[in-house]
């Protein structure tokens, strides 16, 4: 099986966001970025796969900037064998992405493309969707659970009531949720090794798609500030508070 | 043009977030329609006929339809998508699964998860968490949008006297996708994106054993019961309890967070409570700094007097 896993370089999760003062996006300068926790998750998945001697070769992409190169060098260093990134310092809404990854997808023919279920900067949760819907592959989402027979998945989704399984035929596009594995701690002999992997750069301009912008964003605002609250002493206040002030209960 | 609104349902009701997407659509477009795609589904499409505001129900009753796969049910909304303006679907995971495949197929780029409706191209969409709040136009001809259940009140379930019709079935997935089974979370509590209080437990509670505490104290509530990534991470409950970023988005009128830090993944999930209630023995978690109300105390010590108070 040949898989191909799509990751995107972000904002660090544990980093606390703020508003630019002219509202046309969020502070990304000195800022820490890593991969998207949920594209680790997928990449996790695929070198597992991989290891089992279930995968004749495993490809990572990303789209965007030229320091994607160092969040592609991640997943080589988890253990995948090559990266492609695809240059462009625009930014693409996941339509655009769907649309790129397609024409890499059709050049590589993967059995299976893995990636997070959703980025955790415009929190979109489409790219998988999309590209399963542009291919007319199945589709597996939310994944927590993956098992493969006879050219087919059986993927276990957490849906909103619990849990899903469904059995896909392959070629398929997974989304993968939280709880599909623990990606491991890479270790500075895979970094030293991942340098010395394949990366192949493609400028976004030699596709010749046309990825104009459907949807712009006219402004990015901080969310509604809470009130200031209150600490309270025990548990007779609390109730007291919430009967007779919030009147909640 | 009018507006369609993709139902959510298990064939035998709606699910509560089919009526606040319908106060979304309305807001758009007072035409309001309704897809209802399922199997041996006559008594939900009966209800929406009922719905407050809602002028035509499309029915389509077949055997694919069962278990609602994206690849079937994408493409039905495909087939009737000509006529709308508009196709809203709830930001739960049943309409996150679906919309983006029917934007792929028509090629719409999708608006996920929006807060409000500024006109009939521009929406509001929490973004990073909800750390930050995206103003979006669409240039579009067909807006593809998810609305979060919380942002919209529910539309009345009577009043309402829609038109029904019956759509032919339109060939999917071709069974390169089949639904295999399902476990879902019973519970006699109410639906966790849905409910009036919500109790919430965090790695706090230290084991599955103890989060039976915080379930005794929700049932005096008749609260849902969530938790927090960790929680469920450590297996101390099951995967649809969990509240956040990732998880569900709640905004009940009260919410008690129990043994819980407060990530501001979690935050995202539960900041737009009416009133909160932290409890905490670590009196720096970032929890308290959205709480209405802090009580610095080993949880331990306060449940079974939170629940004793309560009785009276």
């Amino acid at each position: 099986m040949k898989i191909l896993v799509a990751i995107k370089r972000v904002v660090d999760y544990n980093v606390k966001v703020r508003v630019k003062k002219d509202e046309s996006g969020v502070e990304t300068a000195n800022v820490k970025m890593s991969m998207n926790p949920f594209d680790e998750i997928a990449v996790e998945e695929a070198v597992r796969l991989q290891e089992a001697g279930q995968t004749e070769e495993l490809i990572i992409v990303s789209i965007g900037v030229k320091q994607c190169q160092e969040t592609i060098r991640t997943a080589l260093a988890m253990g995948a064998d090559r990266g492609i990134l695809v240059e462009t310092e625009d930014q693409l809404e996941p339509l655009a992405i769907a649309k790129i990854l397609r024409e890499i997808i059709n050049k590589e023919s993967p059995d299976l493309v893995i990636m997070g279920k959703q980025a955790i900067d415009d929190d979109s949760n489409q790219t998988g969707q999309l590209l399963a819907g542009i291919l007319g592959w199945p589709q597996g989402t939310f994944a927590s659970k993956l098992e493969f027979s006879d050219q087919r998945v059986a993927v276990t989704r957490e849906v909103d009531g619990g849990l899903e399984t469904l059995s896909l035929a392959l070629p398929a596009v997974i989304t993968v949720d939280l709880r599909l594995n623990e990606p491991r701690y890479v270790k500075l002999p895979n970094i030293m090794k991942a340098k010395k992997k394949p990366l192949e750069t493609i400028g976004l301009g030699e596709f010749g798609l046309d990825l104009s912008p459907r949807v712009t964003t006219l402004k990015v605002a901080p969310p509604p500030e809470r009130g200031g609250g209150v600490r309270v002493e025990s548990v007779e206040e609390l109730v007291d508070k919430l009967k007779n002030e919030a009147k909640v209960i | 043009m009018s507006v369609l609104v993709i139902a959510e349902h298990d064939n035998a009701e709606l699910k509560p977030a089919t009526l606040t997407t319908v106060t979304a659509a309305g807001e758009i477009d007072p035409s309001v329609a309704i897809l209802v795609a399922g199997f041996d589904c006559h008594a939900v499409a009966e209800s929406a006929t009922k719905i407050a505001g809602v002028a035509q129900i499309l029915v389509c009753d077949d055997a694919r339809y069962q278990h609602q796969l994206a690849e079937d049910v994408a493409a039905l909304v495909v087939a009737v998508a000509g006529e709308f303006s508009h196709i809203l679907a709830p930001a739960s995971t049943f309409g996150k699964n679906l919309i983006p495949r029917v934007g792929a197929m028509l090629d719409v780029s999708p608006i996920s998860d929006i807060v409000s409706i500024e006109s009939s191209d521009t929406f509001v969409r929490p973004v990073y968490a909800g750390n930050a709040m995206a103003t979006v136009k669409s240039s579009d001809d067909k807006k593809l949008i998810t609305a979060r259940a919380t942002a919209f009140a529910a539309a009345a379930t009577t009043g309402g006297s829609a038109s029904v019709s019956e759509l032919q079935p339109v060939d999917g997935s071709g069974g390169r996708s089949r639904f295999v089974g399902q476990e879902l979370t019973q519970s006699e509590r109410p639906e966790l994106t849905n409910a009036r209080v919500v109790v919430s437990g965090g790695r706090g509670l230290g084991s599955a054993e103890n989060f039976k505490l915080l379930e005794q104290l929700a049932d005096q509530l008749d609260a849902a019961v969530g938790a927090s990534r960790a929680a469920v991470d450590a297996g101390y409950v099951p995967n649809d309890y969990q509240v956040g970023q990732t998880g569900k988005v709640v905004a009940p009128e009260l919410y008690i967070a129990i043994g819980i830090s407060g990530a501001i993944q979690h935050l995202a999930g539960m900041k737009d409570s009416k009133v909160i209630v932290a409890i905490n023995k670590d009196e720096e978690a970032p929890i308290f700094q959205v709480a209405d109300y802090g009580l610095v105390a080993d949880l331990f010590d306060v449940l079974p007097k939170l629940s004793a108070a309560l009785e009276k």
